[in-house]
């Protein structure tokens, strides 16, 4: 079954049989404002915990939305290429950013879960 | 999230009250949006009326028999040629002919003006002008006011509703309709609208007012630079800085030809740069596709070469694409031509293109 974390730099990731799909959070899409351009990254890229894999730009600026996990990119929201703002009305939803492979899956236990994201956001 | 020196807006309560999310501008903690957001607030200026607040922004007042001659001096201008209400988009320029700030000098009475400065110029400007004057019989005043914008094309109408007849005011122009009050047909978006300086009692029951209006939002500094951008008016402290000058900023139709000959702080510096032409210029950009190209990237021609940078970017919610603006080679800056920003080492087509990205829709009559 599916299982969902958190990153402290509001990221999302739902995980199913070592896929990750991975987002931003309800609060880092309210941070950003209006979204107006989302950069998506290539299928097969590998990527270390810490690396940009997404950059997010919202009419004033450009933000970086980072691995939270190591792994390879697997798919991306195309949907986002039409309608960025999807991610502005559907965060954890429709509005999803990547699928990765996860290459460690010991890497989620440092994550948070839903509880400990919504004490962290206060 | 802001610091102790932050300075704050003397109606924050009523920004707070509507939601707003406060950021750090010019020294000051500023309404960025409003729980609508930036692209909601954009088009609702564009389509009905923006209520913005400007207090970051300083006005001075310059009086006494030298008055004139002093902004003759601080600005490429004829102060004494202004009709009584008539304003002046200038600058104050250094010796090199630099931009220290772009200003609005507004004629009130025979020798008494009204300077509208920027919020991050202020300080310097004052201490220009209160160094000049010594020279002159002049006194340089700052003025402590609410300012207030209604900008788009209800203002004139939601204003009358508030009981501010402004009919017979067109665009760069200002007058003194109450007591302490400064009020000019100008603004920042490119639309028909209002600045008004004004005590903070006054301005408390004025908001009030005009909010009761349906067609009146609080509107926030992130749409407050969408607007100015896509009317592609300059930034100062971005598109126009101490080391532009009028001329690279395509910005001489505000220098009337019989000043350039004049004497003011920077006059000999422009001439010269007038004589040989501006090596580079300012020019709209517009790239392809959604990618918005942000200030500081790079701009190259179509073989690699440095062209210029940009120095204001984001995306227009009224032209629904990115828009910029920047300085490129003066060689380059003919509309049309086809150059690459670089944005995190992808080269993006852009065009150079004439600027207002909207057209403007000033009352001049």
């Amino acid at each position: 079954m599916a299982k969902t974390y958190f990153t402290e730099d509001h990221e999302w990731l739902r995980v199913d049989g070592g896929v990750a799909t991975v987002g931003i959070t309800d609060y880092a899409q309210e941070q950003l404002g209006d979204l107006v351009f989302v950069e998506l990254p290539e299928i097969g890229r590998k990527l270390a915990k810490g690396d940009t894999a997404v950059v997010v730009e919202s009419v004033k600026a450009a933000s970086d939305v980072y691995a939270p996990v190591d792994g390879e990119i697997t798919e991306a929201n195309a949907s986002l290429s039409a309608d960025p703002s999807l991610v502005n009305s559907a965060a954890t939803g429709d509005g999803w950013l990547w699928k990765m492979k996860l290459s460690d899956e010991s890497q989620l236990a440092s994550l948070m879960d839903e509880a400990a994201y919504k004490a962290h956001i206060g | 999230m802001t610091g102790e020196d932050t300075k704050h807006l003397p109606l924050e309560d009523l920004h707070q009250a509507a939601g707003a999310r406060f950021g750090a501008f010019a020294g000051w903690s500023m309404p960025l949006t409003y729980p609508p957001g930036v692209m909601k607030e954009h088009l609702h200026t564009r389509e009905h009326a923006g209520l913005f607040d400007i207090s970051h922004m300083k006005l001075f007042a310059v009086s006494g028999p030298g008055a004139a001659a002093l902004l003759n001096r601080a600005c490429p201008l004829d102060a004494g040629a202004l009709d009584i209400s008539q304003s002046k988009y200038t600058f104050f320029l250094n010796e090199a002919a630099g931009i220290i700030d772009d200003l609005i000098v507004t004629r009130l009475g025979d020798d008494r003006f009204m300077v509208v400065a920027n919020a991050g110029n202020a300080v310097e400007d004052e201490r220009h002008l209160r160094a000049l004057a010594g020279d002159f019989d002049a006194r340089v005043e700052p003025l402590d006011r609410v300012f207030l914008a209604i900008q788009g094309p209800d203002a004139w109408a939601t204003l009358a509703r508030a009981g501010i007849e402004t009919g017979s005011l067109l665009f760069m122009h200002g007058i003194e309709p109450r007591k302490n009050w400064f009020m000019s047909r100008s603004g920042y978006t490119g639309e028909d609208g209002f600045e008004i300086g004004l005590p903070e009692a006054d301005a408390r029951d004025l908001v009030t007012t005009l909010l009761k209006d349906e067609r009146v939002q609080w509107i926030g500094l992130a749409a407050r630079d969408s607007l100015r951008l896509e009317a592609g008016l300059c930034l100062h402290g971005q598109d126009l800085t101490p080391g532009i000058d009028p001329a690279s900023a395509g910005l001489m139709w505000a220098i009337p030809k019989e000043v350039r000959a004049g004497h003011f702080i920077g006059a000999d510096a422009l001439r010269s740069i007038l004589e040989s032409g501006p090596a580079q210029k300012r020019v709209g950009l517009k790239p392809d596709g959604r990618q918005p190209v942000r200030a500081g990237a790079a701009l190259v021609d179509a073989d690699g070469n440095p062209a210029g940078h940009v120095t204001s970017g984001g995306f227009g919610p009224s032209t629904g694409h990115p828009v910029a603006m920047g300085y490129v080679d003066t060689a380059l800056a003919k509309a049309g031509t086809k150059l690459f920003a670089d944005v995190r080492g992808t080269k993006i087509p852009v065009d150079v293109t004439p600027l207002p990205f909207t057209p403007h829709r000033y009352r001049k009559g």
